[in-house]
């Protein structure tokens, strides 16, 4: 449903209104629902905006808590019941990116940007910089003619 | 024909800011003054055209003139006179309208500004900013014309998007605008000084405040953001790591690590290649913002083909400015000169150390917006990134950021002391961990992290308190003393603490959200739902009327435990309009505390209630006032306002060209 709010623009505000889970989804099993409340939250309403499926008022995401809840009753344990998912949706419907050759750069980014920062800054420090330490950068024409007249004032 | 004077003045506001570009361009080339000075009336006369331009939409959404496409397709004659006001800007053509008219706001303020600005540099930027006028005009007036007219006219309107007849429609985007925008004064003044080829702790300076600004408003427009989909979402959501936010977070980081980076520029005349490329990317970051937002390339890959006049307009624009500043960065930046020495554990190794930390967290963000666009362009395959991944990487490269702030921000210039920087802060961080032992003993068996992530916000909160206590209390002696030092102390010291703090408060409230229950259930009237320390009962189901709304109000009393607290309101609105449904949750705030109610579907003969008990969440959003308002306070520091007089002597003592 987010994407109402898409043509509204910079606003933060991207979701349309409804809470998702309805009580007639609702396990008696309170520890199954737990599981299912947990599953459902790392798995993409695949209509909406990176939104859960958990958060999600559309029909096709309470069509996939309702499946999650099948799977989970019939017995499956938590993986396979993702796995399920991802057989019939593909890793679209996983918010969490699994670890692959096509997302290693997304995985391994934030901590080789750290360690490139890490490392330039360090080998900046250690090249002693002390050569343009005393250097001052000298005045432009229009600065010293400034500088001047400022001069010429103080005198006169 | 309002309609058509406010959008001649708009055509006519482009034509100006193409000479706010030109001439005073020219100026600084032939260093001729009078050609430079021109660009301070180009920018007013600019920003009081697209004031104009946007007073003639605001008074056709007002009238309800639906001769005007735009406001047919966003407005309602039955709508209150506040949204019909803000329904100015809840649409793509007005909200570039608002852009446009914040952007020349800030250069009329440029032009205004009586600082010590070396009228190079003032010529310069304005100029620079000026041609980021002249690209959004252009955009919005051949691509987002608000003034498009209709004929023939409907009687009617079609009512603005529901969700957005909110108060937050009023608030949110023109603070985020306000920040978003004040970034391209930033990235002005960067541009004009590597031109200029020359840049020196007085550029620091002179930027300083603008950013301070642009900061202040972006931290205020995304906390209100949040706020408004935490209450009108329906189940108490306040971030989704949703690329639209992410947008807006992008720009927040970049704008936080170039605060930082000044100080360090304009106390030691260092990291100033860093700087200027770091006021680029901010402002970059903001124009990617409004590419991802704005030309549909989010939904998939494909809508942004769909309307490839807006898209590649944009993209084009991105393209320019970005490249073009970064092709200026990577000619001229090698001729700046780095200045002032530090050794490596000081204040401004700190804040090497925090940019480095910030920079990898922007990044952070960036690559998990832009990953599955990429992906799929490249390969087809479809990926998504949620919040899991952010978890799992923005969380672990911000932490040990906070950790080592309070230590940073008590070691001195120059040349630090981390053994005694680590003393001065051993109680507060005793203190936290003591804290989280604690809560971990008392919460048992509960999520682990939380009472972790209160200890750091602790940390944080009393890290600020240590480093004022010790500029005040540790040298003098005497309440007369401490308090003589307390209002000697510069009001950025009070800012930077306050900002501490406010990021330490907001930490404390996100991660007592791991302790907010839900409970869901059907309910019929006398009866009774518990979630944590919260208990509705329902006392009854009635339609009720709104102006362009009908609406199921429920009713409940709510107890905390068996202490009755107050009736609360909750409700579903169908807008006639458009038939859309919105739900209004009701909300008790006790304390800092949330109880939050929100209607579901009725069934059964009752109706579905959900509720939610939400311990401390209003931490996130005063914490994140309180940040603002230490950048506020900082803003007002001696030094940013000492700067008018300096410069009014001189002036009086000899006439001098008008500027």
């Amino acid at each position: 449903m987010r994407r109402i709010a898409l043509a509204i623009g910079f606003l933060l505000l991207t979701a349309v209104a409804a809470p998702a889970v309805q009580p007639d989804e609702i396990l008696p099993d309170p520890v199954l629902e737990q599981r299912a409340r947990a599953l459902s939250g790392g798995l993409r309403c695949l209509v909406c905006q990176n939104q859960s499926i958990d958060d999600s008022d559309a029909p096709l995401a309470r069509d996939l808590r309702i499946l999650v809840r099948e799977r989970l009753v019939a017995g499956d344990s938590d993986k396979a019941v993702v796995d399920f998912v991802v057989a019939r949706y593909g890793d679209f419907v996983l918010l969490r990116p699994p670890f692959n050759a096509q997302t290693l750069l997304l995985w391994a980014a934030p901590f080789l940007i750290l360690a490139a920062g890490a490392i330039f800054v360090w080998r900046r420090g250690r090249r002693s910089p002390a050569a343009d330490a005393g250097a001052v950068s000298p005045l432009t024409e229009d600065e010293r003619s400034r500088v001047e007249k400022l001069l010429r004032d103080e005198q006169g | 024909m309002i309609v058509e004077i406010g959008h001649y003045a708009l055509a006519l506001a482009l034509g100006v800011s193409v000479i706010q570009v030109l001439v005073p361009f020219w100026g600084v080339v032939r260093q001729d003054r009078a050609l430079a000075s021109v660009g301070s009336s180009a920018a007013l006369i600019s920003f009081a055209l697209v004031a104009l331009s946007f007073a003639a939409l605001v008074a056709s959404y007002v009238r309800s003139d639906f001769s005007v496409s735009n406001v047919v397709a966003n407005s309602h004659s039955a709508q209150p006179l506040i949204y019909k006001f803000t329904s100015v800007w809840g649409n793509h053509e007005g909200s570039m309208l608002l852009w446009v008219l914040i952007l020349t706001l800030f250069g009329a303020l440029v032009a205004l500004s009586r600082n010590t600005l070396p009228p190079r540099l003032r010529a310069g930027a304005l100029s620079a900013q000026g041609l980021v006028a002249v690209a959004f005009l252009a955009f919005t007036l051949f691509t987002s014309n608000p003034f498009q007219r209709l004929s023939p006219a409907p009687a009617e309107g079609q009512d603005l998007n529901p969700i957005l007849q909110d108060l937050g429609l009023a608030i949110h985007p023109p603070l985020l605008y306000v920040g978003y925008v004040g970034f391209s004064i930033t990235y002005a003044f960067a541009v004009a000084a590597l031109i200029d080829g020359r840049i020196d702790a007085m550029w620091a300076r002179a930027v300083r405040p603008w950013t301070l600004l642009a900061w202040t408003f972006l931290t205020l427009g995304i906390a209100m953001g949040s706020y408004w989909a935490y209450y009108e979402l329906g189940w108490g959501g306040w971030w989704f790591w949703d690329p639209v936010e992410n947008a807006s977070f992008m720009p927040w980081i970049a704008g936080t690590a170039l605060i930082h980076s000044t100080v360090v520029m304009e106390k030691r005349d260092a990291l100033k290649v860093w700087t200027i490329l770091l006021a680029i990317l901010t402002f970059s970051l903001s124009l990617l913002g409004t590419f991802i937002v704005r030309s549909g390339v989010l939904t998939s890959v494909h809508s942004f083909a769909s309307d490839p006049a807006r898209g590649v307009f944009i993209l084009l624009i991105l393209v320019f400015f970005v490249g073009g500043s970064l092709a200026l960065f990577a000619w001229r930046a090698p001729l700046l000169r780095q200045g002032g020495l530090f050794a490596p554990v000081s204040r401004e190794g700190a804040l090497v150390v925090n940019n480095i930390f910030l920079a990898t967290a922007c990044a952070t963000v960036f690559v998990g917006t832009l990953y599955p666009l990429v992906l799929e362009m490249v390969t087809g395959d479809k990926i998504s990134v949620g919040a899991p991944f952010y978890n799992a990487t923005f969380v672990p490269v911000m932490v040990p950021l906070l950790l080592i702030l309070p230590i940073g921000q008590s070691l001195a210039w120059k040349r630090g002391d981390l053994l005694g920087a680590a003393q001065r802060n051993a109680a507060a961080f005793g203190v936290s961990v003591l804290v989280a032992l604690a809560l971990i003993a008392f919460t048992h068996g509960g999520p682990v992290l939380a009472p972790l992530g209160i200890g750091l916000g602790v940390f944080l909160v009393l890290g600020a308190a240590v480093d004022l206590g010790e500029r005040i209390v540790a040298r003098a002696s005497g309440w007369r003393a401490m308090l003589s030092r307390a209002k000697g102390l510069p009001r950025s010291a009070w800012g930077t603490a306050l900002a501490h703090a406010g990021v330490g408060i907001s930490i404390i409230g996100i991660a007592a959200a791991a302790w907010s229950s839900e409970a869901i259930a059907v309910l019929k009237p006398g009866e009774r739902l518990t979630s944590g320390r919260y208990t509705v009962v329902l006392e009854g189901v009635s339609p009720r009327t709104g102006p362009n709304f009908r609406a199921e109000v429920a009713r409940f009393q709510l107890f905390s435990g068996e202490k009755e607290l107050a009736p609360l309101e909750a409700s579903k609105r169908i807008y006639t309009a458009r038939s859309m449904p919105t739900t209004e949750a009701g909300i008790r705030t006790d304390w800092l505390s949330q109880a939050y109610v929100s209607l579901g579907e009725a069934q059964d003969g009752g109706v579905a209630v959900r509720l939610y008990d939400k311990p401390l969440i209003l931490l996130i959003w005063i914490g994140s006032i309180v940040m603002a308002l230490g950048g506020g306070l900082s803003l007002t520091d001696r030094r940013f306002r000492l700067a008018a007089p300096k410069r009014a002597t001189p002036a009086a003592a000899a006439p001098q060209p008008a500027e």
